[in-house]
């Protein structure tokens, strides 16, 4: 079949071209710029080549902020999708239960980062905080401020109050997609309520939990706001998370040769993870 | 195996079913035999699913008793019965293999793995799946993975009774009609009570040895396929069952003549009550298309291959008339009914014909 050749067609993405150039490519390629060079501000630079990213490579403080970054994800993985799929799978599936709780999921969702972080900066507070105080009440030592343990608990448990319904939610689409037949068909066959969750629920599962678990760990991987709020990446450095480093190096120290490299390095390994990902999905899904 | 006793039961979806139309079993009381074939006939919506679903335990009748071999397990789970179902859609574990969906049923309930091995190669002979055994089962066709479920459905040799809702929707012809005979040899071979719920006249015809035909939540008649097709017992199963369905139209009764507009037709005998609405019945097959008669007017001629669909008009009514494949319609066609397929509805329930007098 004879297509028509027709360049002008171009034109028609050009719109959107633009709007990525303006919103990614152009403040990409600043950073780029920033990032071998070095700068003491009026616009005088200096070419400073790859030194800044060797020094980003070998320092201590982004590989301890990265270590703190993966620990991070990790728990609060270990913990949102157990805890998602154990709610989802007690969530009525008819009735008036079901408005109600979908809504009270996602409460949750709709809260901006940093009202989150606000909300549990004063919640976990020892002298004012409900929880805080009450925590203190009952005989345990309870302060986020003070001590890296409490304020990495509560940063962990604000994540999971957080975004744990965003796991619900998937893995309950996921669930109710599966038709009741199969639900009869198990019973038929005398299964268990494990068996039934592990040969019929997980499986049906399995696709939106791959995506709330990508969505979860690039999320929090990425977070910034809720933990600087709450406890500003401290107390120390123990709750210092790549963002808030990134943050502290370029905004703070003003040092943006370093900063710039960082962000790069910072970008590249959420990208190759999102294609490490990707290709896991893509060819899950081609094998079925 | 077992005798399947279905004694007075009702059922409604509704939490207070006050009126008769609220119920969608209205009350079925019949006997499944032991070891016997049966299908469960009748349109979408008629309440064979929930029938099918009570048996088996997934649904608990809201009025009524459930025996099995004269115990009662109305309100006992699916697991305690012993039932096995196949449902309309195919159901498969798909991360496990063929031989682990097999498998399935028996290891739940703990059959040594040396019988369940022996069971589940027998089960993938019969459906044709021997070669398929270590596949996962993810990526089969629809036809396959319904052998699957049949599979498992006939995997288990002690169950009481097999019960079979739709099973060959999603099969292509050739093949629903390879996997119903074998069916039906296995059930010559092992004597399941078979229960076979389908709106397809032709596959509870072959299937079953007795046709229990379904109609707005009841049931309106029981019989052998024969049975059904020469003496409906109900206009609804007339209609229903042969293609096209029986001929009905409304007459009144003198004695042994029943009229219809001008036309008189002679009865092969007089019927013993003649009160409510008279209807006539007649098969297509018993409608002789001639010289001699009632005048009619043909409107339309199908050829089906093995046969010719006459639809005529007769004193204003649709009529359908089967013709020989090399029969011709006569330039003045006239019809006449044979005796034999004659039957008589008040107020759509068949009523007798004293044929004493008669043929």
């Amino acid at each position: 079949m004879d297509k028509p050749w027709n360049n002008k067609a171009w034109f028609l993405v050009l719109p959107v071209l633009v709007l990525v150039a303006f919103s990614a490519v152009i403040p990409l390629m600043t950073v780029v710029n920033y990032s071998v060079q070095d700068t003491f501000g009026n616009n005088v630079f200096f070419w400073a080549g790859t030194e800044w990213f060797e020094e980003v490579l070998h320092s201590d403080r982004f590989w301890a902020a990265m270590g703190r970054n993966l620990v991070f994800s990790f728990i609060i993985l270990a913990i949102e999708v157990p805890l998602g799929i154990f709610i989802a799978l007690n969530m009525p599936r008819s009735g008036w239960g079901v408005p109600v709780c979908l809504v009270l999921m996602a409460l949750p969702l709709l809260i901006p980062w940093n009202v989150v972080g606000t909300i549990w900066q004063v919640f976990g507070r020892s002298d004012i905080g409900l929880m805080g105080y009450y925590v203190n009440a009952i005989g345990i030592d309870y302060n986020y401020v003070r001590d890296s343990l409490d304020a990495w608990v509560t940063v962990i448990v604000m994540d999971v109050w957080h975004w744990t319904s965003l796991v619900v939610l998937l893995c309950y689409a996921g669930l109710v997609s599966i038709p009741d037949a199969f639900y009869q068909a198990a019973k038929i066959d005398g299964a268990s309520r494990w068996s039934v969750f592990r040969y019929i629920q997980l499986p049906k599962m399995q696709r939106v939990l791959l995506i709330a678990v990508l969505l979860r760990f690039m999320d929090s991987f990425m977070i910034y706001t809720e933990p600087f709020v709450v406890t500003g990446g401290g107390p120390g450095n123990s709750t210092t998370f790549l963002s808030i480093d990134l943050v502290k190096t370029a905004l703070g120290q003003f040092d943006l040769g370093p900063a710039a490299a960082m962000s790069i390095v910072y970008f590249l390994i959420i990208l190759l993870l999102s294609w490490v990902f990707y290709t896991v999905m893509t060819n899950y899904d081609a094998e079925r | 195996m077992a005798r399947i006793e279905v004694n007075h039961i009702r059922h409604s979806y509704l939490p207070n079913p006050a009126k008769d139309s609220d119920f969608a079993l209205k009350e079925v009381h019949h006997t499944f035999e032991d070891g016997g074939a049966y299908a469960l006939l009748g349109p979408s919506g008629c309440g064979k699913t929930t029938l099918l679903n009570i048996i088996s335990g997934l649904l608990y009748p809201s009025h009524g008793q459930l025996l099995f071999d004269g115990r009662d397990v109305t309100r006992l789970s699916t697991q305690e019965r012993n039932i096995a179902q196949v449902f309309q859609f195919p159901v498969i574990y798909d991360t496990m293999t063929v031989y682990d969906n097999l498998a399935f049923p028996l290891r739940n309930r703990s059959v040594p793995e040396a019988e369940i091995d022996r069971k589940v190669r027998e089960t993938l002979e019969m459906i044709d799946l021997a070669d398929w055994a270590k596949r996962k089962a993810r990526g089969l066709t629809a036809d396959q993975k319904q052998k699957i479920s049949l599979g498992r459905g006939l995997v288990r040799s002690d169950v009481n009774a097999i019960l079979f809702d739709e099973p060959l929707t999603v099969i292509d012809p050739h093949m629903k009609w390879v996997l119903r005979s074998q069916l039906k040899q296995l059930h010559r071979r092992f004597g399941y009570t078979m229960v076979y719920v389908t709106h397809d006249q032709t596959e509870a015809l072959t299937f079953a040895d007795n046709v229990v035909v379904m109609y707005d939540g009841e049931i309106v008649q029981i019989g052998t396929p024969a049975e059904l097709f020469e003496r409906p017992r109900h206009t609804f199963v007339g209609y229903f069952i042969g293609s096209p369905g029986m001929n009905f139209m409304p007459v009144s009764v003198d004695g042994r003549t029943a009229r219809l507009g001008d036309q008189g037709i002679e009865l092969p005998g007089a019927p013993k009550e003649a009160t409510g609405a008279m209807e006539l019945g007649i098969r297509p097959e018993y409608v002789r298309l001639g010289r001699d008669g009632m005048a009619v007017s043909v409107s339309k001629v199908e050829d089906v291959g093995r046969h010719k669909v006459v639809h005529a008009t007769l004193e204003g009514r649709d009529i359908a008339a089967i013709l020989g494949e090399d029969d011709e319609v006569p330039a003045e066609p006239r019809i006449r009914f044979d005796p034999a397929g004659i039957n008589l509805y008040a107020d759509s329930w068949r009523v007798d014909l004293d044929r004493s007098g008669g043929a």
